[in-house]
């Protein structure tokens, strides 16, 4: 049952295979044998997901099927606030914080029929690529429980690749989701900044922050962002514009379709593995009719720093909520307010969102500011019109999602800038506000592990129609993302 | 020394909105404490701010009635610092994008003498909460229901030279978002709040002396009083061989005396940067149009034509056009009643406002509307009662919901014009008083007043006093 895509199980539900009630169980009972060893999970909500489910079932019975994802389980990464569950962004500081009310993205795929099984667990208010932040342990990757599934969301692509349960909300700042969903063999798309609501999601930098689905293919990825999408009025920055529909277009041909592949994305420095499996995709591409070209992307050797700037930056205010006054963790007896303030952050936070904090007061600090935000700013604005360009000749872009497969628990946690520098390809798409795909692409042989190898493709505004198309074309002459953990 | 006074004034003034500047709660005043603030106001994680158009307009119309130019594309940005009272750990503001760039706007001072003051800017922004300090043993509390109210903060150049002349500035913004109704001006709840930048120089200097902010100023009184405090304090400093530090000072009525709240030193680095959750406002050439013709006629127009058309005089004038209501009731008064413009005037300025003062009254909570006061001006102007009938008139109508009309015919008022009858009243006094008639007659003609009187006392103070007086002396003169 498990290995069943979500669309699959849609139809298996509609044709009576099997109950929701029995689809959720077999989920929960998965989670109960593997999130030990995986820590994907930082709660599951088994008895409302079961109630849920049976309601589902008896809604069916009586042939009241209104939304698309009817009885269908799905988890949230702890990013998203859920109205009575606990929502902890992986932080000490929100351990026990249970909101008053639902994310956008949780009312919408709730109200689509879509039953949450729990949340998912993630580096610290989003805050790293390997999920090593979490004060709630480390994740492990399901394909080899040494090495570690990416972040932020490592939680939730771990728990898709290891089928514990069929797709997950995730975020994306600088690469939160496509990452992960590389190293763990899924499909993950960031869509375009504005395109999802960012009400009720934890904000780490309101400007790159964009919620998007994991799941094992882009046709799942289409039916979750079918429900996703959409104007949110309580949400300035998200854009008044019908969304698509997602699915009906997957069918489309690709024939003809022009793909940028950026030189400076294969030049030295990509793991050759990587690069084996991208050449494999672009000829899997190329069959069906896609044509490619070289194109040049100049400014994004600039990406890392810039985003290192803006992020720290906007973290470095939106978290200045998180005080121990109203709510999330207090230090006992204060002894004054300054106290109060030093002892409760000193302790709600761990040390990469602290050193992001410090690094963000200082750059947007008197004297400060001009050198490092506004440049920050002004590389920002660079990038994008590269893109800009880029778009002009091509549809879509084409490269690396990671520079190396998924790498060993605490290779990297001594060196903050090699972990940074694991998002250098998805952090551009960010800082435009471009949306982007990871579509697994191959496998490696590593110290007799098989780890993944995905591909990201980079689409213009609002071209998640066609960036999902490409990828189900691609998934259907191809069996990467069907691939399970041993 | 002689020394040069220069104040510059930050006016915080709420926007009347319904809700919130971000949120849709209630800007309600008075409310339990914490019962006005939803998730937005309190800050919770991943909630988000939505900004109310009408703020926008409000902030529109304020630069249209200071012919002051628009931020057409203007720019939220976040002012960080910590406060148990600030529920994000940041204010949302405006900083360098400002919705309302630079204007002007005229003074009038008692002599008569006309200034000009400028405007450096106006921006949006939003209320703090409150600590309350009482009431809990031990701890402080947070009360957020004001917290996300919205200010327009309004900053004017240093060009105001001595407390009076603040004061009259003050008063004229208050003045004008009074009239434009995007404020209440209610300083005792803190709708209206003034903040004075007071620096001293030798009189010839043109470079600024050091200045001190003064906070916490909830009259206009207050405000004249706290800046001559501080110039006082600064010209003491000064001539003592000292150095004015720049700070932030509190003043406290009850001493009557400023005192030092945190040097320059101690002041927050704001870390401002634009708002990412925030688009830029843009402000489109349409709405700027519809709001300008919604604008109503402002104080210095106003004041202009109670002038040239009212024949009013400039202090008069001033005073009916203190504040848009006084306006409005005058004109109505005189519509309703075809009284002259000064009858009207001098019965407004004078037997009405001082019974609401004594009543601790605003002129909107009037238990005289306009309909019941022009009837009786109307009588007044018609001669059917005297002003001194009038003024008894008005204490009958103060306390009942009786009109001038009513009034008059139940007590049997209307003043007695019939010449006839007045003749009847001043042959009965003269005859009852002929050694008073002698002096008179023998030069002494003050004695006249006391012939007024007695036909007056007679009339019951019925009698038209110009017919009376007309009489009396025929009479007396025989």
């Amino acid at each position: 049952m498990h290995t069943l895509s979500l669309a699959a199980m849609r139809t298996a539900l509609d044709g009576g295979e099997f109950s929701s009630v029995e689809l959720c169980q077999h989920f929960i009972d998965r989670i109960k044998q593997q999130n030990e060893q995986l820590n994907a999970f930082v709660c599951t909500t088994e008895e409302q997901a079961l109630r849920d489910a049976r309601e589902a079932d008896q809604k069916r019975a009586s042939g009241d099927i209104s939304g698309a994802l009817h009885g269908l389980p799905i988890a949230h990464k702890d990013i998203f606030c859920t109205d009575g569950v606990t929502t902890t962004c992986g932080s000490r500081m929100l351990q026990d914080f249970v909101p008053p009310y639902n994310a956008t993205v949780v009312e919408k795929l709730k109200a689509a029929g879509a039953i949450c099984l729990g949340k998912t667990n993630m580096d610290e208010f989003a805050m790293g690529s390997s999920n090593e932040n979490s004060y709630f342990g480390a994740v492990r990757n399901p394909w080899d429980n040494n090495r570690v599934p990416g972040g932020s969301s490592g939680g939730s692509a771990a728990a898709v690749a290891g089928r514990l349960v069929p797709a997950c909300t995730g975020t994306d700042t600088g690469g939160s989701i496509r990452q992960p969903a590389a190293f763990c063999g899924i499909t993950g798309l960031k869509p375009t900044y504005g395109r999802v609501s960012r009400y009720g999601m934890i904000a780490f930098a309101s400007s790159l922050d964009q919620g998007g689905p994991m799941a094992t293919t882009a046709e799942d990825c289409a039916l979750l962002l079918n429900e996703m999408a959409g104007f949110d009025e309580r949400d300035s920055t998200s854009i008044e514009r019908d969304k698509d529909d997602y699915v009906s277009s997957l069918g489309n041909s690709v024939k003809g379709i022009k793909v940028g592949l950026p030189r400076q994305y294969f030049d030295a420095g990509l793991d050759a593995s990587i690069e084996a499996g991208l050449q494999q995709a672009i000829k899997e591409l190329e069959k069906l009719g896609v044509e490619f070209i070289e194109i040049d992307l100049a400014n994004q050797h600039l990406s890392v720093p810039a985003y290192y700037i803006v992020a720290p930056a906007e973290c470095s205010s939106n978290l200045a909520r998180f005080d121990g006054v109203r709510y999330g963790h207090r230090c006992d007896n204060p002894q004054d307010l300054e106290d109060l303030y030093k002892r409760s952050r000193a302790e709600g936070f761990g040390r990469e969102v602290k050193r992001r904090i410090l690094v963000g007061t200082y750059a947007l600090s008197a004297g400060y500011y001009d050198a490092y935000y506004l440049k920050a700013q002004k590389i920002r604005s660079l990038i994008s019109q590269d893109f800009s360009q880029a778009f002009e000749q091509v549809d879509f872009i084409l490269g690396p999602t990671t520079p190396s497969p998924a790498f060993k628990i605490g290779e990297k946690t001594g060196d903050p800038v090699e972990m940074y520098l694991n998002d250098i390809f998805t952090i551009p798409a960010n800082l435009a506000g471009l949306p982007g795909i990871s579509v697994p692409c191959g496998e490696v042989q590593s110290d007799g592990a098989s780890l993944p190898v995905g591909m990201q493709l980079i689409g213009n505004y609002f071209d998640e129609a066609r960036l999902l198309n490409i990828a189900h074309q691609y998934q259907k002459v191809t069996d990467w993302h069907t691939r399970i953990p041993a | 020394m002689q020394w040069e006074t220069v104040i510059g004034l930050e006016i915080h003034a709420q926007l009347a909105t319904q809700s919130k500047i971000f949120s849709a709660s209630s800007t309600q005043y008075g409310a339990a404490p914490n019962t006005q603030a939803n998730a937005v106001d309190l800050g919770m994680p991943g909630v988000l701010p939505v900004l109310n158009r009408e703020a926008v307009r409000m902030a529109v119309k304020f630069a249209l009635a200071t012919n002051a130019e628009i931020g057409k594309r203007n720019v939220f940005a976040r002012k960080n610092y910590f406060y148990p009272d600030l529920p994000k750990g940041y204010q949302i503001s405006q900083m360098s994008l400002p919705i309302v760039g630079s204007g002007k706007v005229s003074i009038e001072m008692d002599d008569g003498a006309v200034k000009e003051v400028g405007l450096t800017r106006a921006h949006l922004e939003e209320d703090a909460g409150k600590s309350v300090h009482e009431d809990f043993h031990d701890a402080t509390g947070v009360d957020l229901n004001r917290a996300g109210t919205p200010l327009l903060e309004i900053v004017s150049e240093p060009d105001m030279r001595s407390a009076k002349e603040a004061v009259a500035y003050a008063k004229k913004i208050h003045s004008i978002v009074r009239y434009i109704e995007i404020c209440d001006g209610n300083m005792q709840e803190g709708s209206f709040r003034c903040d004075a930048n007071v620096s001293i120089r030798p009189v010839g200097e043109s470079k600024l002396g050091t200045r001190s902010e003064i906070k916490n100023v909830n009259s206009f009184r207050f405000l004249e009083r706290a800046i001559n405090y501080e110039v006082e304090r600064q010209i003491d400093i000064l001539e003592a061989g000292g150095e004015v530090v720049q700070e932030t000072r509190l003043y406290d009525a009850d001493k009557d005396e400023t005192r030092s709240m945190r040097s320059k030193e101690e002041a927050n680095d704001y870390r401002y940067f634009p708002d990412p959750d925030l688009l830029p406002v843009e402000v489109e050439q349409e709405l700027i149009d519809s709001i300008r013709n919604t604008l109503p006629e402002l104080p210095d127009a106003r004041r202009a034509r109670f002038i040239a058309e009212h024949e009013l005089s400039e202090y008069d004038a001033g005073v009916m056009t203190s504040d848009r209501y006084t306006a409005d009731y005058f004109e109505s008064v005189l519509e309703n009643s075809a009284a002259s413009p000064k009858l009207a005037c001098s019965w407004i300025s004078g037997e009405l406002f001082s019974r609401l003062n004594k009543d601790g009254l605003e002129l909107r909570a009037s238990p005289i509307d306009t309909d019941r006061f022009s009837q009786l001006i109307a009588r007044l102007h018609d001669n059917t009662i005297s002003g001194k009938i009038a003024k008894e008139v008005l204490d009958k109508m103060w306390s009942s919901d009786d009109t001038a009309d009513q009034v008059i015919d139940r007590e049997g008022l209307r003043q007695i014009s019939d010449s006839s009858e007045i003749e009847k009243m001043v042959d009965e006094v003269i005859a009852s008083n002929p050694d008073q008639v002698a002096e008179y007659r023998s030069g002494k003609e003050k004695l006249l007043a006391f012939f007024v009187g007695q036909v007056m006392k007679a009339s019951r103070g019925k009698a038209n006093p110009g017919e009376l007086n007309k009489l009396l002396q025929e009479k007396l003169k025989a």
